[in-house]
């Protein structure tokens, strides 16, 4: 038969792949639950069904649609084509205006109203989401 | 006249990496003395690529419009500091950087190195100047931080407010200190690779650079995060953000690789795996400046969104990367392949701590990479968040605390743990602990106090080798007790952090429980480049005196921004952190408050890290 060695080595072998199977598997499964997909108020309106998945809603801040309670802030997302309304409580971003580009994250309650949980700090004031540029430049 | 020196002496820089590989490459087939011209014209470089640096600053504190990225990224009324800061706050500027640090480092590298076979340090020179070569190349072509404009303007574009700052000020020299520093294992690596020269005295020679560029790239990340702490307002100090990520995986390469150099010293082992390591942790580097340079990220750091610099940098990153594995698969003999380990051992034990950082850095590659494959394979765009992260990432910390914990115990070739009682005895005193703070906590009991447990355990060992040991491997476990500290920091911060957000005008207050917050007033205040509105806060805790915070609004002029800025009370207990945010045109301030316990104690355990390096290298110097 084999000497010990082999058999050790053999073992060491067949634990890494093992190792590496499951952490690939628990790479893949994790990835599957935690990533978030982004949106245009457009791509909202045309979904089949509403998930309960956390997503992203990116767009602009529809001009004087602005208006602050104590507890949230209510705004309009607008790609210039389709809007949603968002009620959001929370920390707000420096660039958070009207007429800019916003990126909100959280729920959707249905096709025009959408529970936001964090609105996105973008570091650059010309900054503007890939879609919203698109809409524009269609315009 | 700065620019105009600046744009020629440059030119002359990149022909004197011509004249060195040309030198380079007839002294590598005659290698029996070292050709000083190599050494003259590598300080002659230097200096071009220094005075062009100098020229470039000078241009910035001019305010000297006509060139380009003075015109981009400064403004008149900036203080003398920020225009300074600007010359690397861009992306020409920071590439003349990189190329400056990448001169530096191989000007030392062949000072340093005389001892050493003359056709290793030829053929190390050669190599990094097939890279600098490249980034010349790129720089000229693509990013001349001197192109000229005309009819020259007023005034300046100004720099992004968020990066007038200190701390980002001095940010990226010191990472790329780091980052850039890795460049020259790259090249030494891949040299003795070649020449067959990965030996016991190698390592002991590449081991001073390995320490350097970990010291300088653990400092550089440690002030980005500082950074993002107070300055960008979210309170947090990691946000798995991608261009966190592209910093943190040339690191856990680097500090597997510090870790395999040990194992190489001492034991002629793991040879593939310091050569892979010295090869993917500049390569990395690499790749992070790929991906926030291409525009491909959307964060600060991206300066710019031009495909073809991308482009460049992809092919360039591609081929560095075919060199080297052809090198690897050629020229590396693995001639003792009879180093089986005994499971026991010191040797084991770094091999363990190898996977554990290969599988943490191939979680941190797969969040970064993986949004975008599919925005390009699919156009789908998703995110990739903490909880990613959190759950792929924490449960493996809780064996690889204990390995660091029993590791450094074991000794080379083979071991036995003697004095068992202690350990154990260790690890019920670290449960006991973690259970009464966990207990009346409402938080997931198991994987907490599983985790405070592997975390105090470490905290203990560590400790108690101080008093055991002395000064024996002192800076290895002044490392282990920093990296045990940091994670208990984090983890209490976690646990007992509060945050308080609300909507207040001014003369309001807000109530609950335990907190009362006052908004008393408001103050205009002109500076030069912004208009600052300050607020006035009265915070009263429960059990803690009144404190008053100032956070501000900054309106800057030029670029049009508004930026806040945090006031941050610390004490050793406690970071308070309050920022305030205008909506635009509303009466309403969105007032946020949090009480972060033991911050600064994830700053000063980070630095203790660091320090440890800066220590062990002190000592490798003194034995020489």
């Amino acid at each position: 038969m084999y000497g010990r060695k082999v058999k050790l080595r053999f073992f060491f072998v067949l634990s890494v792949l093992f190792i590496l199977a499951f952490s690939a598997f628990l790479v893949l499964k994790s990835l599957e639950e935690n990533v978030i997909y982004f949106q245009s108020p457009s791509e909202i309106k045309s979904l089949s069904e509403i998930e309960k998945k956390k997503i992203r809603v990116g767009g602009m801040v529809k001009g004087g649609s602005i208006s602050i309670q104590a507890t949230d802030l209510k705004f309009v997302i607008t790609d210039f084509k389709n809007e949603i309304n968002v009620v959001y409580s929370g920390a707000i971003p420096n660039l958070f205006e009207e007429g800019k580009g916003v990126v909100a994250e959280g729920f959707l309650k249905d096709k025009n109203f959408f529970l936001a949980t964090k609105i996105l700090a973008k570091h650059d004031e010309n900054y503007m989401p890939p879609e919203v540029k698109a809409a524009i430049e269609e315009k | 006249m700065a620019s105009l020196i600046g744009s020629y002496s440059l030119i002359l820089g990149f022909c004197c990496s011509l004249i060195i590989f040309f030198f380079s490459v007839r002294n590598f087939k005659s290698p029996k003395s070292f050709d000083y011209k190599i050494l003259s014209f590598t300080f002659l470089q230097l200096f071009f690529v220094i005075v062009s640096f100098i020229g470039l600053i000078i241009s910035f504190i001019n305010s000297d419009f006509s060139n380009e990225t003075v015109f981009n990224h400064s403004h008149t009324t900036k203080p003398l500091f920020y225009k300074i800061s600007g010359t690397w706050g861009n992306h020409e500027g920071s590439l003349l950087l990189w190329l400056l640090v990448l001169t530096l480092f191989i000007f030392l590298f062949l000072i340093k190195s005389k001892k050493q076979p003359n056709n290793y340090r030829i053929l190390t020179s050669m190599f990094q100047q097939i890279i600098i070569i490249g980034f010349f190349i790129f720089l000229i072509k693509t990013s001349n931080p001197f192109s000229y404009i005309f009819p020259i303007p007023n005034e300046g574009l100004g720099l992004n407010p968020i990066l007038q700052d200190p701390a980002l000020a001095i940010h990226p020299p010191i990472l790329y200190l780091g980052y850039v520093g890795s460049s020259i294992i790259f090249s030494s690596a891949l040299a003795a690779t070649t020449l067959n020269f990965i030996s016991k005295d190698w390592a002991k020679h590449i081991k001073v650079w390995v320490l350097i560029s970990w010291i300088f790239l653990t400092l550089g990340i440690l002030l980005g995060s500082i950074w993002a702490y107070y300055e960008l307002g979210w309170g947090g100090f990691w946000f798995w953000d991608p261009v966190e990520n592209v910093s943190l995986m040339p690191w856990l390469a680097l500090t597997t690789l510090l870790h395999c150099i040990l194992a190489l010293e001492k034991r002629l082992i793991l040879t593939s795996w310091v050569i892979i390591l010295s090869i993917a942790t500049f390569t990395l580097s690499m790749c992070g400046t790929f991906l926030v340079r291409s525009g491909i990220l959307n964060s600060v750091h991206t300066f710019a969104n031009d495909p073809e610099r991308g482009l460049f940098i992809l092919i360039f990153l591609f081929s560095l990367i075919f060199l080297s594995l052809f090198i690897f698969f050629f020229f590396h003999k693995n001639e003792n392949n009879n180093n089986s380990f005994f499971w026991l051992s010191k040797e084991s034990s770094i091999l363990v701590n190898n996977w554990f950082m290969m599988y943490f850095l191939s979680v941190v590659l797969v969040g970064t990479i993986y949004p975008i494959f599919l925005e390009v394979i699919t156009s789908e765009k998703i995110s990739v968040g903490p909880p990613f992260y959190n759950k792929l990432i924490i449960p493996f910390l809780i064996p690889f605390l204990l390995s660091m914990a029993i590791g450094p115990k074991l000794k080379w070739i083979k071991s036995e743990i003697q004095n068992k009682m202690y350990l154990v005895l260790f690890l019920f005193i670290s449960f006991f602990i973690s259970f009464i703070i966990i207990k009346n906590l409402d938080i997931n009991f198991l994987i907490n106090s599983i985790l405070l447990t592997s975390s105090f355990y470490l905290f203990f060992i560590t400790l108690r080798d101080f008093f055991i040991k002395g000064y024996q491997n002192l800076s290895q476990n002044l490392a282990h007790f920093g990296f045990s500290l940091l994670i208990l920091s984090i983890l209490f911060n976690n646990i007992y952090s509060t945050e308080v957000i609300t909507n207040l005008k001014v003369g309001q207050t807000f109530k609950s429980k335990s907190l009362i917050i006052d908004f008393q007033s408001i103050d205009k205040k002109n500076e030069k480049n912004f208009q600052a509105i300050i607020g006035k806060f009265k915070i009263k805790e429960l059990d803690n005196e009144t404190i008053i915070l100032n956070p501000e609004l900054r309106v800057y002029n030029q670029p049009n921004i508004i930026t806040s800025e945090a006031d941050i009370k610390t004490n050793l207990l406690k970071d308070r952190f309050i920022t305030m945010n205008l909506v635009s045109n509303q009466d309403y301030f969105n007032i946020r408050y949090q009480d972060k316990p033991f911050m600064i104690w994830i700053w000063l355990s980070v630095l203790l890290i660091s320090f440890a390096g800066l220590m062990s290298l002190l000592k490798k110097r003194y034995e020489n």
